[in-house]
């Protein structure tokens, strides 16, 4: 009999919509993050990391650089004779095929998935955040306490508390209350969406709950359980944990790495992130080159400068092009003497020559203010900005765009050029 | 250096290890089964080669074998010599039923396609091919094997490592041939014990075997003098040589090492040079080519010089014309300089406390 005692279900299926463009062609998981890595990358480490072997990843919308970029899973050392990897995406059944609804739905539809390795214990994970934690120390915090479920917490300052799902616990961090997303908290102990469950308990009670709409875990499955008067516990974690879902907190994650001695290391010996390197190559720098404050990625060329940015890999900087407060991703060519300020550069995308991004002033955003703002130039991937273009601030380019395409080579602030055919 | 480790596994241009190129070329070429037969200090090379999926070798159909020498019953020696070497592993050449056979150094730095070189062997019904190159009028020839080829580039002169060289063209140390005909050669070799399989098989039997040299026009070098080593890492400053092996397929795989991206932090400047993953810059660098997960502290220059593996640098160096050996940790306010144009290799032993 195959027996593993804790299994992780990684759920990596949702779009990520506020992340706007970045998510126009690729699940948010697979995004890139932090020069060479994606953010599924931080889960996954996390899980081979702590000695879960068995991992299965729920992919749903644009599954398909997420499945090229997992494969068999070698980079994480994933490729089990028993276990590893195993990408599980929604399908037919003889009856009632459906889409995954909801969190915990998807979940149910692969109980068979789960039942196979006779697991103790299934850990619940969310493809979307930046973080390292050891479930391995909460597993043990879970069984000394003898919990049936056992939810992550961390906590917030106070004023934000409204924003999460909030946990109230007692002494002993058994829960007594929860309330998604209180106007009045009563507690700064916010859910970091990871779980641990007894096997019985997650499966009586999605087996119980089938038929509910949309079946959630924040929303049904936790109050379902406490209400059954099942032990519910807080791990407290105190470590780096960054939420990536909007363009801001996205850019501003990224930023944080490039600090002297950045919160969030890349660089230690004993918890190493794990990403698929396709360019092995070093980088390059130019006689004329200037780099400060940056991470580059492998096989980067710098021929121009750059402050204060996130660079991919494979990615071109021509002579004279000054790249500030930028996050540019893998294999996207800038030509020479642009200027990039505050862009978001997805992946290879082509800009030509004396292109300027994020110029001007700043101006609300016309088609999605909520997504776009704080000034941050977005360009979709494998979008094309031809020679002599200049952007204002909080625009949105996506697609190949040509020069007939701007009104005299100019996208003012505020603006949103998507080429038709491209979402 | 090469006391260090065995020379193939010297590290080349940044990410790669020396080995990688004739393992990336022979994937390439679609060969599946690879034998590395290696004696020397192989402790670096078996770090490396400690998987085949780096260089996809391991297929159902083949494989990457790593031979050393083993003892037995009736031998016990050490690898006596190239053609010996081959000869004590025999019994997997004899159990292989793949008609041709590739022999190639891991110690040197080029593309090749094996499959136009065989077809070549074919055309010329060849019973050796051995793959030449005219060399440049600035490399020293007289540390090769020079070759002559007469008008249908069969090998009329074969010398090793002649006082004299006659000759620019010289054998890169590929050569190809049917794996029966290794058997014998080697058997009769190894029956008057003979040990060398340049001197004792090509250049012996040069006239009993149609020897054919087949001449590659692309960058071939070889890095076993520390001249050799420091220009070929340098050569990678040039864009033509960088494009050539990092952007034109096909490429060169490695050891996947899962270091962060390099970082560079207030401070840093970095002028015509190469930085490999997971290095951390504080410092001046020019003109040089820094390996991966290396430490540059602040106040540093680093100028025309070869920083390996996994250094560690401390605060206010000076480096000039160097290469520092990897794992080293240079202290805080030291100096090195090569002088008179030579090359000085950097080896220190200091201790150093992981964070």
């Amino acid at each position: 009999m195959i027996k593993k005692e804790m299994i992780a279900m990684l759920l990596a299926g949702g779009q990520g919509s506020r992340l706007g463009v970045l998510t126009s062609k690729v699940a948010k998981p697979a995004v890139a993050f932090g020069g060479k890595y994606r953010i599924i990358d931080f889960p996954l480490s996390n899980c081979i990391n702590s000695g879960v072997d068995t991992v299965g990843v729920l992919t749903q919308y644009q599954p398909l650089r997420l499945n090229a970029h997992i494969g068999i899973g070698i980079p994480w050392d994933l490729d089990r004779n028993i276990g590893g990897v195993t990408v599980l995406p929604p399908y037919e059944k003889s009856s009632n095929s459906e889409w995954y609804t909801g969190t915990a739905n998807a979940i149910y539809q692969n109980l068979e998935y789960m039942e196979s390795y006779h697991p103790d214990y299934v850990l619940i994970l969310s493809g979307d955040h930046i973080y390292k934690m050891d479930y391995e120390a909460m597993l043990d915090f879970h069984k000394a306490n003898g919990a049936e479920v056992t939810i992550a917490v961390m906590p917030v300052p106070m004023e934000e508390a409204s924003r999460f799902g909030i946990m109230i616990a007692d002494e002993n961090k058994r829960i007594t209350e929860f309330e998604e997303k209180p106007e009045h908290p009563r507690s700064n102990l916010a859910s970091m969406g990871i779980y641990i469950f007894n096997w019985k308990t997650l499966k009586e009670a999605l087996i119980t709950m089938a038929e509910q709409p949309a079946l959630d875990f924040g929303k049904h499955v936790i109050p379902y359980c406490h209400d059954k008067g099942a032990p519910l516990y807080a791990y407290e974690f105190t470590g780096y944990w960054k939420d990536v879902g909007t363009l801001n907190s996205y850019w501003e994650a990224n930023m944080e790495l490039i600090d002297i001695v950045p919160e969030f290391n890349l660089y230690e010996e004993y918890w190493k992130i794990y990403t698929k390197s396709e360019i092995q190559p070093p980088q390059y720098f130019d006689k004329d080159s200037v780099v400060e404050r940056s991470i580059i990625g492998e096989g980067t060329d710098v021929y121009g400068k750059v402050y204060n940015s996130v660079i991919g890999c494979g990615v071109t900087i021509g002579k004279g092009t000054v790249v500030r407060d930028s996050i540019i991703m893998n294999q996207t060519q800038i030509g020479e003497n642009c200027e990039l300020y505050k862009a978001i550069v997805a992946e290879e995308v082509q800009i030509g020559s004396n292109v300027r991004l994020g110029m001007g002033e700043e101006a609300e955003n016309e088609t999605a203010p909520h997504i776009y703002n704080h000034g941050i130039v977005t360009i979709g991937e494998r979008s094309v900005i031809p020679d002599g273009i200049t952007v204002g601030k909080n625009t949105v380019i996506f697609g190949e765009t040509a020069a007939a395409d701007y009104q005299d080579s100019y996208l003012a602030s505020g603006k949103t050029l998507i080429k038709a055919g491209e979402q | 250096m090469s006391q260090k480790r065995a020379i193939c596994a010297m590290p080349i241009a940044g990410s790669y290890r020396s080995i990688d190129f004739t393992l990336s070329n022979m994937a390439n070429s679609h060969i599946q089964k690879v034998a590395v037969v290696t004696q020397y200090n192989a402790r670096s090379l078996n770090e490396h080669l400690s998987s085949s999926k780096w260089w996809d070798f391991g297929r159902k159909q083949g494989g990457l074998y790593v031979f050393t020498p083993v003892m037995t019953a009736d031998n016990s020696n050490w690898y006596r010599g190239t053609a010996d070497a081959i000869y004590q592993n025999l019994s997997f050449l004899k159990s292989n039923h793949e008609p041709y056979v590739v022999i190639a150094s891991g110690d040197c730095v080029y593309k090749i396609d094996f499959g136009k070189v065989l077809e070549y062997h074919i055309e010329k019904k060849a019973d050796i091919t051995v793959v030449c190159r005219d060399m440049e009028s600035d490399i020293n020839v007289e540390r090769y094997g020079t070759i002559r080829l007469d008008e249908e580039n069969r090998i009329a002169e074969f010398e090793e490592k002649p006082l004299r060289a006659k000759s620019r063209t010289i054998s890169c140390g590929i050569y190809i041939l049917r794996r029966r005909l290794l058997i014998e050669l080697l058997e009769k070799c190894a029956e008057e014990e003979r040990y060398d399989f340049v001197g004792d098989i090509l250049i012996r039997y040069r006239d009993l075997n149609r020897i054919y040299g087949y001449k590659m026009q692309d960058y071939w070098r070889n890095i076993a003098s520390v001249e050799d080593y420091f220009r070929t890492n340098m050569d990678f400053l040039k864009p033509e040589v960088r494009n050539y092996f990092f952007k034109q397929y096909p490429d060169i795989y490695s050891k996947v090492d899962d270091l962060a991206p390099a970082k560079y932090n207030p401070g840093a400047s970095v002028r015509n040079s190469l930085i490999s993953s997971g290095c951390i810059v504080n410092g001046i660098v020019e003109n040089s080519v820094v390996f991966k997960n290396s430490y540059i502290g602040n106040n540093c220059v680093i100028k025309n010089s070869i920083i390996l593996n996994n250094v560690y640098i401390g605060d206010n160096t000076y480096i000039e014309n160097c290469i520092v050996e990897s794992r080293d940790t240079i202290r805080a306010n030291s100096c090195y300089v090569g002088e008179n144009g030579q090359i000085r290799i950097v080896v220190e032993h200091n201790e150093r406390y992981a964070m």
